[in-house]
């Protein structure tokens, strides 16, 4: 087994990361959920990447995926998953190891349960860097010590000699965060890293993950269903959909121009701060679809306001916009388009009728 | 932030609940040190109102909700509903009041029984106080899951974790209506929610609301959710009450200072929007050994001497606006204390 990676099979020059065509279904006793079905996409060193979607559209899948953190009975993997020019999609887990912590790290979404609780954090954090990098007990506990303080843990050394317990849920996931930068990786997946947490350490989380980024020129793909939380904080954005890429653009490009109406529908579920109390949220009805049996055109099309019958039958293709040759969509009236306004007109027409029948049922 | 004082409360035949003074402490082991957890706030909600409650992690929000509900009692102070003081009450009436005031939970999956059926899962209230015959039970519960949008045939061969979170959370509300209730606390209905199900369980809660003429207390750390359903927040820190206003007042006109924090906080869905907002830094003391004087002010931009000896007192600002802070970022119209 190749327990380090050969220098020689790195590219240096391509993109960190590249997908193509991955899949990753399981076995179910219901039948075969299609989790992840046909993503590509690349990532740029020291590029901030994320993925958005709601609970089941396949974020999370595909990020363990590409970490190679899936049940290794029942899963069917497919396509080609490249770090550094290596092919590491069909790694098994005795491979990954020397990916993890050297080359990805991940944090996950609860704080609470993702550290030992009955190990003290200065040895949850040495012992990667005893594992991956070899170094002595005495050395690594030191490194601990300026991790914590490198992610804002005041009284570090203190820090060390404690339990998980002892820390709010804010410390611990900085904890996690200083255990995911202790190999120095190259890329850090973080799963949904702040929404178990308060709104004001949310900021402080997601500007710590930021800065470290930069600081290391590391790249890092946050996954979250909250489009909020990856506008500030991403260079790109993928949508993903039931299991499938539905946009991908650049951070900017994508709220200056939404072309899913998904995406755009994902945005307008969100409160505003700026709209008067009480003001109607527009939620999107129904839920994601099975993925066992997903819809046969696009996945979306059955809670799409603006669905017409070319999107219940046929897949749209993922499709590069007029203007920008890296801004993607899947999507057969997208948003702006001269069929999604006519939707919408149709919509407010039907609407206007509704609420003139209920008026005049009223009277 | 560390407001007593009861310049807020209101003089209206419309009260629902006033809560007075309360304060809610509990014991660190055996140390003789004790959690405050609330430390003499009040509050009051007309009927038909909506107040939000926000603030962060451990500033007592959750504390105040369970406190009315005497779920644990609280250590001092008055909790009025309907008239009523629970405080006094004991058994049989304890449990009857209890029916007018109902709860949902953070977590909608763990909060319904997961051996049993949805249907009796809302049934049960009905059972347990013996409401109409068999046949009225059955229909009213039906009416209910209808109304939160489960089919009450699935509801009454599935069990909670054959439906989603979404629609766990909806089934927790259709439990808290069954008994008629006046009013209903919503401990962080949301929180657990992916935003696109926040919507349409917030639509919900709003319909619910006018359809059942209910009060709702909205707990929540969310400052956006909170403003979006409320009529009035009221911003707690630490144990006490900082700043109550309309919610509309509190975003345009934040008078505390860590009201404007709470509202910096929240993610713009706009990558315009530039990340130059003054974050914080660090995070709330210990309840244990909270600091002297006004309780935010070793987080506070703007803390003084005075900050740190003397407690400040809710003063208005404006209509129905008041701040409890020594240098509020507006300006007190009246200095009128009660």
């Amino acid at each position: 087994m190749s327990t380090q990676i050969q220098a020689s099979a790195r590219d240096i020059d391509g993109p960190l990361l590249e997908l193509k065509d991955v899949t990753t279904h399981f076995k179910t006793p219901r039948g075969v959920v299609r989790a992840v079905d046909g993503v590509s996409f690349t990532l740029d060193r020291g590029k901030a990447l994320g993925i958005v979607g709601e609970s089941g559209s396949g974020k999370t899948i595909l990020s363990r995926s590409i970490m190679g953190l899936l049940p290794p009975r029942g899963t069917i993997r497919g396509g080609s998953i490249k770090f550094e020019g290596r092919e590491i999609g069909n790694l098994d887990r005795k491979a990954m190891r020397s990916v993890w912590g050297k080359e990805m790290a991940m944090i996950f979404q609860d704080p609470m349960t993702s550290l030992n609780p009955v190990m003290k954090i200065g040895r949850q954090i040495a012992e990667p860097l005893q594992i991956h990098l070899g170094m002595t007990k005495q050395n690594a506990l030191a490194t601990a010590e300026r991790l914590l303080q490198d992610v804002r843990i005041p009284e570090a050394k203190r820090r060390l000699e404690q339990y998980p317990h002892e820390m709010s849920g804010g410390m611990r996931q900085r904890v996690m965060i200083a255990i995911a930068l202790a190999c120095g990786p190259t890329a850090l997946f973080a799963d949904e890293p702040t929404t178990a947490l308060d709104v004001t350490v949310q900021a402080q989380i997601l500007d710590l993950l930021g800065e470290q980024r930069r600081d290391r020129n590391m790249s890092l793909v946050l996954v979250t269903h909250d489009l909020g939380v990856v506008a500030g904080h991403t260079d790109e954005i993928a949508v993903m959909y039931g299991g499938k890429l539905v946009e991908k653009a650049s951070t900017k490009g994508l709220f200056a121009n939404m072309k899913m109406p998904y995406t755009e529908a994902l945005l307008n579920s969100i409160p505003k701060l700026e709209d008067r109390s009480h003001t109607r949220l527009s939620a999107i009805a129904g839920r994601p679809p099975d993925l066992v049996n997903p819809p046969k055109g696009c996945r979306f099309a059955p809670r799409c306001p603006y669905a017409a019958e070319k999107c219940i039958n046929e897949e749209p293709p993922l499709i590069a916009t007029a203007e920008d040759p890296n801004h993607l969509y899947a999507c057969w009236y997208p948003v702006g388009s001269e069929a999604y306004h006519e939707a919408k007109v149709r919509i407010a027409a039907s609407k206007h009728a509704t609420d003139a029948l209920a008026a005049a049922g009223g009277n | 932030m560390a407001g007593t004082g009861k310049a807020h409360l209101r003089d209206s035949p419309d009260v629902l609940l006033r809560i007075e003074d309360l304060v809610v402490e509990f014991p660190v082991g055996r140390t003789g040190l004790k959690v405050n957890a609330v430390s003499g706030i009040s509050l009051d909600v007309l009927k038909g109102e909506t107040l939000g409650l926000v603030g962060e992690s451990g500033c007592g929000k959750s504390t105040t909700g369970r406190a009315i509900m005497q779920l644990p009692r609280p250590t001092s102070g008055s909790v009025q509903f309907e008239g009523k003081e629970l405080t006094a009450m004991q058994g049989d009436a304890m449990r009857e009041a209890r029916t007018r005031m109902q709860m949902i939970f953070q977590d909608p999956i763990s909060s319904l029984n997961p051996r049993r059926k949805v249907r009796q899962i809302v049934m049960e209230p009905l059972n347990i106080w013996k409401r109409g015959t068999d046949a009225d039970r059955a229909k009213k519960v039906d009416g209910i899951l209808e109304e939160v949008g489960i089919d009450p045939v699935r509801a009454g061969e599935s069990q909670p974790h054959q439906f989603s979170g979404g629609q766990c959370q909806r089934i927790s509300i259709a439990r808290s209506l069954v008994l008629d209730p006046s009013l209903i606390i919503c401990d962080e209905p949301v929180s657990a929610l992916d935003v696109s199900v926040q919507a349409q369980v917030l639509n919900l809660l709003e319909d619910l609301k006018a359809e059942y003429g209910l009060t709702l207390i909205f707990i929540a750390h969310d400052l956006a959710v909170v403003k979006n359903i409320s009529d009035r927040v009221a911003v707690m820190y630490l144990g006490k009450i900082c700043e109550v206003a309309p919610s509309d007042v509190l975003y345009e006109n934040p008078a505390h200072h860590y009201t404007s924090v709470l509202l910096n906080s929240i993610p713009v869905p706009d990558p315009e929007v530039a990340v130059t907002k003054t974050a914080i830094e660090g995070e709330p003391p210990s309840p244990v050994l909270p600091p002297p004087g006004c309780r935010f002010n070793p987080r506070c931009p703007a803390a003084q001497d005075i900050c740190r000896s003397e407690e400040p007192q809710l003063r208005a600002v404006g209509e129905g606006h008041f701040v409890a802070c020594h240098f509020p970022t507006v300006t007190p119209v009246e200095l009128s204390s009660r």
